[in-house]
């Protein structure tokens, strides 16, 4: 067992120096129990479609955005049921979420894991930078020895990974014939009975729940600016500006998300806009008709910073969204950049400082 | 107004097509249909520039601009001057 990790340690290393990785740990000691092949580099370890407690945990913990790196798979052939010689074999990323998603969909099925060294980086994402890419699969094929262990030469790629791996150069490579399975892994055994994926199983979507999944992360991202901007805010004893502050943040990483497909207009950016200028009215209002105690040019500065300040952030973080986003185009988001950026840089900026003034003034008031 | 999703730099040439299929088989968008003796252009707006299409065509009959459609790494790389837009390892969106 020793021996085995230390191998594999050696193999992650050379790995490692082989693409420059820049943020991978192999994550020793996992769960999987392993077996020693004929050669020691070539290990089969073993593993099962069963998501056990501590599985659950850290999938949690992934989707918190709570060390984002770490949630791996050691790379390499894995044998799950009792596989045997014409058992299919199928590849996955080294990122736990894409690993267990794969093998809990095969429940009952005796196939082999050949799982790649995408620096824990789901497979899409891996296969746009081209970790999860030809020179990766060609290379693990050979380390693992696949050659001997299958008589076939067939490999199920999940459909996205085709944006990393050239399949027509694999076959040339070594011999290996990819076929690229269905998007989702939960369509596997539905695939599996006809190896024919319908139209639906192809298509990306981006479903209510794939949205809000994604909230914790966006929240993560950009949690500290908020809280220092909130901080700042309630020591100048104004709490209706941390009341905005929040809902800024709620209206351009939670509502946004949610609500995506069903606000008007198609880019982010105007989305962003509208959910912000929707999320800054209450504040308007009650900047104006509220805060009695205020002179009443005060009053509507505070009105107007609000109506500049929170749909424009509000933009900014929709626009942010694309990257998790399943369809946006470079050519469409690069467009959106500049076109709406600039405006709202201006926008914001005009905000904030009609915010700061105000907030000084309130300072040296209270002195 | 307000779509700035109205172009993308999908190039398809039919005449160099072999109706093999690839293309329509790794989209995730539908973009491509097999339809009589070479694939047609379905909906080229819903392209979201992977490039999966292109990097498996085995004639290349298919160029596009694949990418990250991602505007905080666009914005990342603006920003500190880099040519090559990648989602870095630590970047929010992976």
């Amino acid at each position: 067992m020793k021996q085995n990790l230390e191998d594999q340690t050696l193999t992650s290393i050379k790995q490692n120096e082989k693409t420059g990785a820049c943020c991978s740990s192999p994550l020793y000691g996992s769960k999987t129990i392993s077996i020693l092949s004929s050669q020691s580099q070539k290990v089969i370890r073993s593993t099962s479609s069963d998501i056990t407690f501590s599985d659950h945990l850290d999938h949690f913990i992934a989707r918190l955005g709570v060390k984002r790196e770490k949630h791996i798979v050691e790379p390499g052939l894995y044998a799950m049921g009792i596989p045997k010689k014409e058992s299919p074999v199928f590849v996955s990323a080294n990122y736990t979420l894409s690993f267990d998603a794969l093998r809990s969909s095969l429940k009952g099925i005796d196939c082999y894991i050949l799982v790649l060294d995408t620096k824990g980086i789901n497979v899409w994402c891996a296969a746009g930078k081209k970790t999860f890419g030809t020179n990766e699969l060609v290379y693990r094929i050979e380390i693992v020895g696949l050659d001997d262990i299958v008589n076939h030469r067939t490999l199920i790629v999940p459909q996205l990974g085709a944006t990393g791996i050239n399949s027509k150069e694999v076959r040339a490579r070594c011999g290996f014939k990819v076929e690229f399975g269905p998007v989702r892994a939960d369509d596997l055994p539905e695939y599996l009975k006809t190896h024919h994926a319908t139209d639906e199983m192809r298509r990306v979507r981006f479903t209510l729940y794939d949205r809000i999944v994604l909230i914790p992360v966006e929240l993560n991202n950009f949690l500290l600016p908020f809280l220092i901007v909130s901080v700042i805010l309630a020591l100048t004893g104004n709490y209706t500006a941390v009341a905005a502050t929040i809902a800024t943040a709620i209206s351009g990483l939670v509502l946004f998300p949610i609500l995506l497909p069903w606000i008007p207009t198609t880019d982010f950016s105007t989305k962003g806009f509208i959910i912000g200028g929707l999320t800054a009215l209450p504040f308007v209002q009650y900047s104006i008709y509220g805060m009695m105690d205020e002179t009443l040019w005060v009053r509507y500065v505070w009105g107007l910073a609000y109506l500049l300040v929170i749909p424009s952030i509000s933009a900014f973080l929709a626009l942010n969204f694309t990257g998790s986003s399943t369809f946006t185009s470079v050519t469409g988001v690069k467009s959106e950049i500049f076109t709406y950026m600039p405006k709202v840089a201006v926008i914001s900026g005009i905000g904030i400082l009609l915010i700061i003034v105000l907030t000084s003034m309130r300072i040296l008031e209270g002195i | 107004m307000f779509n700035s999703y109205i172009s993308n730099t999908l190039e398809y040439d039919p005449e160099l097509c072999i109706n093999c299929g690839m293309c329509s088989i790794v989209c995730p968008h539908r973009v491509f249909r097999m339809d009589g003796k070479v694939v047609k252009l379905l909906d080229p707006l819903s392209c979201m520039e992977c490039g999966a299409c292109q990097l498996n065509c085995p004639t290349k009959a298919i160029r596009v601009d694949g990418g990250v459609g991602c505007a905080s790494a666009m914005m990342l790389a603006a920003i500190k001057g880099k040519k090559e837009v990648t989602c870095g390892c630590d970047s929010s969106c992976c």
